[in-house]
């Protein structure tokens, strides 16, 4: 046990001194993250700028989206940690109930049934299971010892299970993996053993063909075929990662410049303002640009993992780390989609690309770290 | 405070720091790798992509491949492609596009279907491409079109191939037509081999060999300026034709056949026997399938698909009649075959029949009786109380068995979409269909081919060349392969025990057109060749026992359908076919006439050719 001491006027100033008295202990917000995160933002408002073509009003509904997230953010982090986790299990809970609903009752919106409609506001309740899935399963880690045992193991693979599947029906790999990997992340850092661990890949990889056969739709196998073989189908499906291979090759050392880029400028990149942006930024600023995004990624990422680190108790450390993976898994997944080293699956790069509710999710995510950061009680330890 | 301490042990906090140590290890290494293919992308393959972008003003664009054109057994074409235009829209360059559509719409015809495949063909399709908005522009349309061509940014009149049936109306139902494709087509297709066309084979033969018509896509590679506009093509993968087919009908049969039928609904289906290749498969009322390609509007089309005359329903495969007394000679040969009756053994008719413990009667179709009639007789004059009593003593498994072996109540196999089987009736279907048990007077009924039996035209006419044929059974074909042999039989070769039965039933076929009472004797004057046949007459109603069946009072569409199958020349044939003339009246006065003129045209032919010299002209 160590050794307590009530913080002293010392210690405090000392604190308030370093990370700023009114946004850290006023707004309970994070001075680095939002930096960085500010950063990144202004970078992708750059790209978004020039995947637009030069047009400004998109940039302005995107803006738009970007304040609601910012005020997400806020108000996440008035929560303190300990709020948090007594209402886990009722978030959890009621997000559950609205993926139900969804499946029931919800719209088509692409082929896929996704979104519910409030009357006033259409919202895709798995968005928000990217959030109230880590907290759920850090709530239950923290209901036991770590390295946690067989039981909480199992019992956490079904909390994760449950929504990923109904999620999946939707029909939503991307979200599903995600939130997958959101759960699985906490699970992780709660030490779930390693033979456990092995035995889970094991499982999944002996699952793959039944999910190929009885879990995935048409035009997701289809998608799988044309990762494997682009040329298959260079007029259709494969076109994408052709064209997005092209652009981000053809970027170079320095890239074309921005609003220079061919491949975004003649419109050869699909979706050059969502799911592939990261192709125009690629083209535009070569591997410097590259670098610099990766860097910022990085940090992000160093800077959730140190929130973490120095969180005081088991659910608030697991939940930072939850987040910050599933931060992680966003982009990578991403990135690795438009680098032809992953097949598509839909998900948009995080605080670069335009629009979707994502924005709101992954920023009120990064209020909850600050919330975690904050709302540390000052003692040494 | 002192609780959160407790729990937060020190050993659990360094369980969470490892493994947080080891998820930043984790998120590093794959930002490495990941950065590493970007460089790898960037820098080691730089060269290959740096000159496939300045190639990506280079445009891959699908070219569609000529369909294969179709011919009859004479190298006569049957479809073929024709210059034509059609209006093609690069959204891109329209401002807006309502107000365009409507001034186009003053200018050329478009319907609500061709405005929908558009605009949703403009959803699926990548920038800078041509939309097709109508396929078939008319002379006056390209012309007009040319003079206002300033009015219409982003419209271009494009050169194109157009399907074309030479012969209209005649044959309609087996070559088919194409029209635009559907959603629905797409989706069961493989969409790769459609991207650069919007048409394909919707009925006969274009739909059964549409995969071997349609050729393969070719590619090319266009170059566009900087705003994406086309400016000339630098490459070129030529696409492949489709495949040419011929098929084993005869044109100018089919024409003949069909002008047989006249303003009559019906079918005639005619086959070579010895190979199952279809001569003619004519069913009325047609359709001029050149106007399906060209496109409908929505009204005409549902005028042409709800007419009650049903000119698109194919009904020499898809069309299911009471067989009648068509059935007769098969049943007569089943009937000695096992042992049931005797070739020579005779029935007394005196015009009804009874059975034992049923109240019902039985009337022969001719009021006072045949008198005594043997197998020959029954069959010459349709004597109904003979089969009556064959049917009461085989009874219906029998029947049913005997009559599957001809193919009865099975589809005929042809390679054309849409066939459908008849009806065979036994036990077993009847407590499947209707779950009743089968009855002893539906026996009876089922002895003069009535009651539950149907029979598709086409399958009567493969049924009739297997009687031709002495039990070898064929599979009907239009497509004719040279040098393949025909594509086999479902059905096993029937083999009795005492062959010469087969040239008995022969001899009462040839006696229903030859012989003194023959019920088709009219059509035998003048022949210098032999045709077995047999006539049908099929009730479209019940008429009850005691009541007169009376034409003068019915109205059409209850009078009696009229059959007549038959094969010719008798002892060496080369023709066999089944004609169904819907409320025709009588097989002998109505499809009979028909089938003459069919089978004479064929041998005044095949005697042209040299191949029936004993043909006296």
């Amino acid at each position: 046990m160590n050794a307590v001491n009530w913080p002293s006027s010392s210690v405090n100033a000392a604190a308030r001194k370093a990370t700023g008295g009114l946004l850290q202990r006023g707004l309970h917000l994070d001075g680095v993250l939002l930096a960085l995160l500010t950063i990144l933002g202004g970078v992708g408002m750059i790209v978004l700028y020039s995947a637009f073509g030069g047009r400004v009003e998109p940039l302005q509904s995107h803006l738009t989206r970007v304040g609601i997230g910012v005020a997400a953010m806020i108000v996440a982090a008035q929560f303190s940690p300990t709020r948090l986790e007594r209402l886990s299990p009722w978030v959890y809970g009621g997000v559950l109930l609205l993926l139900i609903a969804v499946l029931v009752a919800g719209q088509i919106g692409g082929g896929a049934r996704r979104w519910l409609d409030l009357g006033f506001f259409e919202f895709q309740p798995s968005e928000l299971m990217k959030l109230a899935l880590p907290m759920m399963v850090a709530w239950l880690m923290a209901r036991t010892t770590l390295p946690i045992g067989f039981g909480f193991a199992a019992l956490a693979l079904a909390v994760i299970a449950v929504p990923a599947a109904l999620i999946g029906l939707q029909p939503d790999l991307g979200t599903a993996v995600l939130v997958g990997a959101a759960g699985a992340g906490v699970l992780f850092l709660a030490g779930v053993r390693w033979r456990i661990i092995s035995a889970g890949v094991l499982l999944a990889c002996a699952a793959a063909p039944l999910l190929w056969v009885f879990g995935m739709q048409d035009y997701q196998r289809e998608r799988v075929l044309t990762f494997l073989d682009p040329g298959r189908d260079p007029l259709g499906a494969g076109y994408n990662i052709i064209q997005s291979q092209i652009a981000i090759g053809s970027g170079g050392l320095f890239g074309k410049g921005w609003l220079e880029g061919t491949q975004a400028h003649l419109n050869f990149i699909p979706e050059q303002h969502t799911d592939f942006v990261f192709a125009v930024l690629a083209e535009e600023f070569g591997l410097f640009g590259v670098i610099m995004l990766f860097a910022l990624y990085l940090a992000i990422i160093g800077r959730g993992l140190w929130i973490a680190h120095h969180a005081q108790d088991n659910f608030s450390r697991l939940l930072a780390g939850g987040i910050t993976l599933t931060f992680f898994v966003y982009a990578f997944v991403n990135l690795g989609m438009v680098s032809g080293l992953l097949p598509v699956v839909g998900l948009p790069l995080p605080l670069i690309s335009y629009g979707g509710s994502s924005v709101v999710t992954l920023l009120a995510g990064f209020g909850i770290l600050m919330s975690i950061h904050t709302h540390r009680r000052m003692w040494s330890s | 405070m002192a609780l959160d301490l407790i729990r937060d042990k020190t050993g659990e906090r360094r369980v969470v720091r490892t493994r947080l140590a080891i998820a930043a290890l984790l998120v590093f290494i794959l930002f490495a790798g990941l950065t590493g293919r970007i460089a790898y992308l960037q820098v080691a393959q730089y060269e290959h992509y740096s000159a496939r972008s300045q190639d990506n003003r280079v445009r891959l664009a699908p070219v569609t491949p000529t369909r294969g054109l179709i011919f009859d057994r004479n190298g006569q074409i049957l479809a073929e492609n024709r210059p034509a235009f059609r209006l093609t829209i690069v959204p891109e360059q329209v401002d807006d596009m309502t107000a365009l559509l409507d001034r186009l719409e003053r200018v050329i015809s478009l319907t609500e279907d061709e405005r929908e495949a558009f605009n949703r063909a403009r959803r699926q399709a990548r920038g800078f491409q041509e939309i097709p908005l109508k396929l078939r522009l008319s002379d006056e349309e390209v012309a007009q079109l040319t003079v206002d061509r300033h009015r219409f940014p982003g419209v271009e009149v494009r050169p194109d191939l157009a399907r074309h049936y030479p012969f209209g109306e005649i044959g309609a139902h087996v070559i088919g037509y194409v029209g635009r494709i559907s959603q629905a087509e797409l989706r069961e297709r493989d969409p790769r081999q459609y991207r650069g066309t919007s048409l394909i084979g919707k009925t006969g033969i274009e739909r059964q060999y549409e995969h071997l018509l349609r050729g393969e896509m070719g590619l090319e590679h266009i170059e566009t300026n900087a705003l994406g506009r086309p400016l000339n093509v630098l490459d070129r993968e030529p696409p492949t034709p489709g495949a040419d087919l011929q098929l084993t009908l005869d044109i100018e049969l089919q024409r003949i056949a069909e002008a047989a039928l006249g303003d009559y609904r019906g079918a005639i289906v005619a086959m070579d026997p010895r190979d199952g290749a279809v001569l003619a498969l004519a069913s009325r009322p047609g359709f001029d399938p050149n106007q399906l390609v060209a496109g409908l509007d929505r009204a005409a089309f549902d005028a042409l698909s709800q007419d009650p005359k049903q000119p698109l329903f194919n009904r020499a495969l898809r069309g299911r009649y009471p067989p009648g007394s068509v059935v007769k000679p098969f049943l007569a040969l089943a009937g000695v075959a096992s042992g049931h009756i005797t070739p020579d053994e005779r029935i007394f008719c005196n015009g009804t029949y009874e059975l034992p413990n049923v109240e019902r009667v039985w009337r022969d179709w001719k009021p006072e009786g045949h008198g005594h009639v043997d197998f020959i007789d029954s069959v010459a004059e349709s004597c109904d109380i003979y089969f009556y009593e064959l049917a009461y003593r085989m009874g219906i498994d029998a029947m049913h068995d005997w009559m599957s072996r001809f193919g009865f109540g099975a589809p005929a196999g042809i390679d054309l979409p849409g066939e459908r089987a008849g009806v065979m009736p036994s036990r077993e279907w009847k407590r499947a269909q209707l779950g009743e048990p089968w009855y002893h007077g539906e026996t009876i009924n089922t002895g003069i081919g009535q009651g539950f039996t149907l029979a598709t035209p086409l399958q009567m006419a493969v049924s009739t060349a297997m009687l031709a044929n002495r039990g070898r059974p064929v599979r009907p074909h239009l497509l004719a392969v040279p040098g393949a042999e025909s594509p086999p039989a479902d059905l096993p070769i029937m083999n009795l025990d005492d062959e010469s039965l087969w040239q008995l039933t022969t001899e009462s076929m040839i006696e229903v057109v030859h012989g003194q009472r023959g019920t088709a004797r009219a059509i035998g004057e003048g022949l210098d060749y032999q045709i077995a046949g047999k006539t049908g007459t099929a009730q479209v109603i019940g008429i009850g026992q005691d009541e007169e069946y009376d034409e003068e009072t019915l109205d059409e569409r209850f009078h009696d359908h009229a059959l007549f199958s038959a094969f010719a020349p008798a002892e060496d044939p080369r023709i066999a076919l089944a004609v169904v003339v819907e409320n025709g009246g009588s097989g002998s006065q109505t499809a009979a006439p028909m089938a003459r003129i069919v089978i004479d045209a064929w041998m005044e032919q095949l005697h042209e050719r040299g191949e029936l010299a004993f043909l006296k002209r």
